[in-house]
């Protein structure tokens, strides 16, 4: 030892975890209060979430998961799946041409597409025929919907997805409805389909002009 | 700030006439060298021209021009642009060159490495083993003739996913999964080979003659599970009682070739394979691979973008920081009460990055020319609270927990010294170069980006040992908050993107190496393109693994419980070490 301290160094240390065990149980004591008054609780509740996870935490940290969770903010993603639209007779429409632009951005090329063809002309159709996601192969980075001209992939939030075998999802596992995708990413959805309106509108006096 | 003349000045032909060519080659730089004079032209280098880093080996195989390549980038300490040779031989095995461990002893594992991934032979490098390959491994990967088990297609995007994609999975079509291939008049059922004697071989070699009283030598094998070893790592010791004689690193087993699958990649997917380098940095591998590949573009972020990356690398260096002293605490036996009040910031910052880039880790945040999306005012809000309120009051908190506590004091101060000489010709960097003395950060030295305009101080600590490695994350994360609050404040309105984002960049032919000071140290991509849509060359000067080769110099004559504590001040992640 290079001088001699007589475990101050130590016990300056042990203020420190003192402190903080105190904090676990003054922040509790503060949310005890509050639950009284206002009917605020520190666990199991959003605002409780929301406090242990701010600027202002001390004491106890963790989110008690599964029994509490974390909420996922808009831009997390986990997963693509396929937007489909719904009209007033129920039929639902996939936003996917096939344009196989995901499946060639795809940096672990997990995607597999197969275009439909016309029988008639022998023309592709844009529609997928068959769509095929190998969930175990996806590294989540997103890039399919980044680059998705149509607004047509786009990343999930729902990551509980543990099972005991080798996952391949098909089009009809992937589809999921817009109005699921505007609950999602509520703010992206809106500034998408602003676009999409605002495109649809110069194309419609495109052709008036026609 | 040092200014130097640009290295386009430098004539090194002048100095080497029949043995120095520049590199004329359309998008290249740097100069070619005769590998017959390549040791002497380095050494000038380095006591002439005062080149005294040579920061990253790498080999280049230009199969179609049939010859081999192996590229140097040499920087001084005292900062500024680099230097880049070359040397190039025909690609006829043997390909030889000769080392550079006598001028450079930092090249010892990149210059295996090289010789593993591609088949160059350093001569006389002493211990020309292989480093992430085990000895039974047929072939060099990264040479361009190699094909892997399910190879499938040179290059992606695969033709068989669209538009006739119906799946397969590569690995059902071989249902004996014998797929390995071994070198020739290798059986490995064979009990004759041992792949373990090359390597104790060459811990024997290293061997001191003892004095004294005779006494057996200990072979101790630490990992490639041992709990402290911060992953699948293993170094194989040599102890005389409990001192250590020799120690080699041993690693590979989390290899996956990530420079193969890059050059397979078009240049956009290399962006979150990136993320898994160092999988606790993920915003500073997104930065250096951004540079290079931006480098070669010539395409430049606009204001907004600029500011965003600071902030992210800048955050990035916190979270990593506060992990690696509370990992080093682990290792000195304060069982997880500092590393959880280090990950209670940690979890806070990745919440920051969850909200902007998506994902925890795996950010895959930044694209060429600008980053993936915008900061909102929330998450800035965030930012904020974080870099002026919370951050510094933890990060003294932390300190004082830690800094003067006496039994940390007593086994990190004077233990594990590694000198600033040392710590040059070892090639160590970051944190590791700083704690023994040399103000070296390229954030100063060589600025890139933005941090130009910041006002920070290069920490520096004087002693090299666990202690200083420990005090200066503390100083860095302190000068990281400055850094961010400087730059939440300038934080312009406006584009992040320059230009519309596309899928495919076209990337000209050239080569570039883009360096950044990553939490770990220098972490630089040497990128060559060819013209086409996936890198022809991609390789990755990986701090943690550079900084292992002076690992062995810092634990000779050290106790074995300290080289534990050793490892940890270097801190690393395997995910880099091993690729």
């Amino acid at each position: 030892m290079t001088e001699e301290m007589y475990g101050k160094g130590i016990v300056k240390g042990l203020g420190v975890t003192l402190k903080r065990f105190w904090d676990t149980y003054w922040d509790d004591a503060v949310w005890l209060f509050r639950r009284v008054t206002k009917g605020e609780k520190r666990y199991h509740s959003p605002e409780g979430i929301a406090h242990r996870s701010g600027k202002d935490s001390r004491g106890i940290f963790t989110i008690q998961y599964p029994e509490e969770k974390l909420p996922s903010p808009e831009e997390f993603r986990f997963l693509p799946f396929l937007v489909y639209d719904e009209d007033e007779n129920g039929v639902k429409t996939l936003r996917c041409t096939s344009c196989g632009i995901c499946a060639k951005v795809c940096p672990p090329q997990c995607i597999w597409i197969v275009r439909t063809t016309d029988p008639a002309t022998g023309r592709p159709v844009p529609d997928p025929l068959e769509f095929y996601i190998d969930v175990d192969m996806c590294m989540n980075c997103g890039l399919c919907a980044e680059y998705c001209p149509f607004d047509s992939i786009k990343m999930d939030h729902a990551y509980e997805l543990a099972s005991f075998g080798r996952q391949v999802l098909d089009k009809a596992a992937l589809s999921k409805s817009a109005t699921y995708y505007e609950s999602v990413r509520p703010l992206n959805a809106a500034r998408e389909n602003a676009a999409r309106a605002a495109k649809e509108a110069s194309r419609a006096v495109l052709q008036k002009t026609e | 700030m040092a200014t130097l003349a640009p290295t386009q000045t430098l004539d090194l032909t002048e100095r080497f006439p029949s043995a120095v060519t520049p590199d004329a080659r359309p998008g290249y730089s740097g100069w070619i060298v005769n590998s017959q004079n390549l040791v002497e032209f380095a050494a000038t280098l380095r006591d002439e021209f005062g080149y005294d880093y040579l920061s990253s080996v790498t080999g280049v195989d230009y199969l179609p021009e049939g010859r081999m390549e192996v590229v140097y980038h040499a920087f001084k300490t005292t900062g500024g642009p680099g230097v880049v040779f070359k040397v190039q031989v025909p690609r006829q095995d043997p390909v030889e060159v000769p080392s550079l461990i006598s001028v450079y002893p930092g090249v010892e594992l990149q210059e295996r490495e090289a010789w593993d991934l591609l088949g160059i032979k350093f001569v006389s490098h002493p211990d020309l083993r292989r480093v992430l390959m085990w000895e039974g491994f047929a072939g060099h990967p990264l040479r361009k003739d190699w094909k892997e088990p399910y190879f499938e297609e040179d290059v992606k995007p695969l033709k068989n996913r669209w538009p006739e994609g119906r799946i397969v999975q590569a690995e059902s079509k071989n249902p004996f999964g014998d797929n390995v291939a071994y070198p020739e008049g290798f059986d490995p059922d064979e009990s004759q080979f041992d792949p373990e004697k090359a390597l104790y071989d060459s811990l024997r070699k290293c061997q001191v003659e003892e004095v004294g009283l005779k006494s057996d030598h200990l072979l101790v094998n630490m990992g490639p599970h041992h709990p402290s070893t911060h992953g699948v790592f293993r170094m194989a010791v040599i102890l005389d009682g409990e001192t250590i004689v020799s120690l080699k690193p041993v690693m590979g087993y989390l290899h996956r070739n990530h420079e193969k699958i890059g050059e397979r990649n078009t240049f956009l997917m290399n962006m979150p394979y990136t993320d898994r380098l160092d999988y606790l940095t993920s915003m500073s591998n997104n930065f250096a691979y951004a540079l290079a590949v931006e480098k070669l573009m010539g395409v430049k972020p606009p204001e907004r973008a600029e500011y965003i990356r600071v902030i992210m690398a800048e955050l990035t260096r916190i979270a990593n920081h506060v992990w690696a002293v509370g990992f080093l605490l682990n290792d000195l036996g304060a069982y997880f009460t500092p590393m959880l009040y280090g990950q209670e910031e940690r979890e806070l910052i990745l919440d920051i990055f969850e909200a902007v880039a998506g994902s925890r880790m795996m950010c895959n945040y930044f694209r060429f020319g600008g980053v993936a999306r915008d900061v909102t005012d929330n998450v800035l809000q965030k930012i904020k609270d974080h870099a002026f309120e919370r951050l510094p009051r933890k990060v003294d908190e932390i300190e004082r927990l830690l800094a003067d506590n006496e039994i940390i004091r007593s086994r990190g101060i004077g233990q594990g010294i590694l000198t600033a000489e040392d710590a040059i010709r070892y090639s160590a960097a970051g944190p590791l170069l700083r704690a023994s003395g040399i103000p070296y950060d390229i954030r100063r030295a060589d600025p890139y980006s933005i941090y130009d305009r910041f006002e920070f101080d290069v920490a520096v600590r004087q002693n090299g040992d666990i202690y200083d490695r420990m005090m200066i994350r503390f100083d860095e994360m302190r000068q990281s908050i400055r850094i961010i609050q400087q730059a939440v404040r300038g934080l312009p309105k406006g584009e992040i993107q320059a230009g519309r984002p596309q899928y495919t960049v076209r990337v000209p032919a050239g080569e570039a190496y883009g360096r950044v000071e990553g939490p770990k140290g220098e972490l630089g991509f040497y990128i060559v393109s060819n013209g086409k849509p996936n890198p022809w060359r991609y390789h990755v000067r990986a701090p943690s693994f550079i900084n292992l080769t002076a690992f062995e110099p810092m634990s000779v004559g050290q106790k074995i419980a300290d080289v534990v504590a050793i490892l940890g001040s270097i801190d690393i992640v395997l995910g880099e070490v091993d690729r």
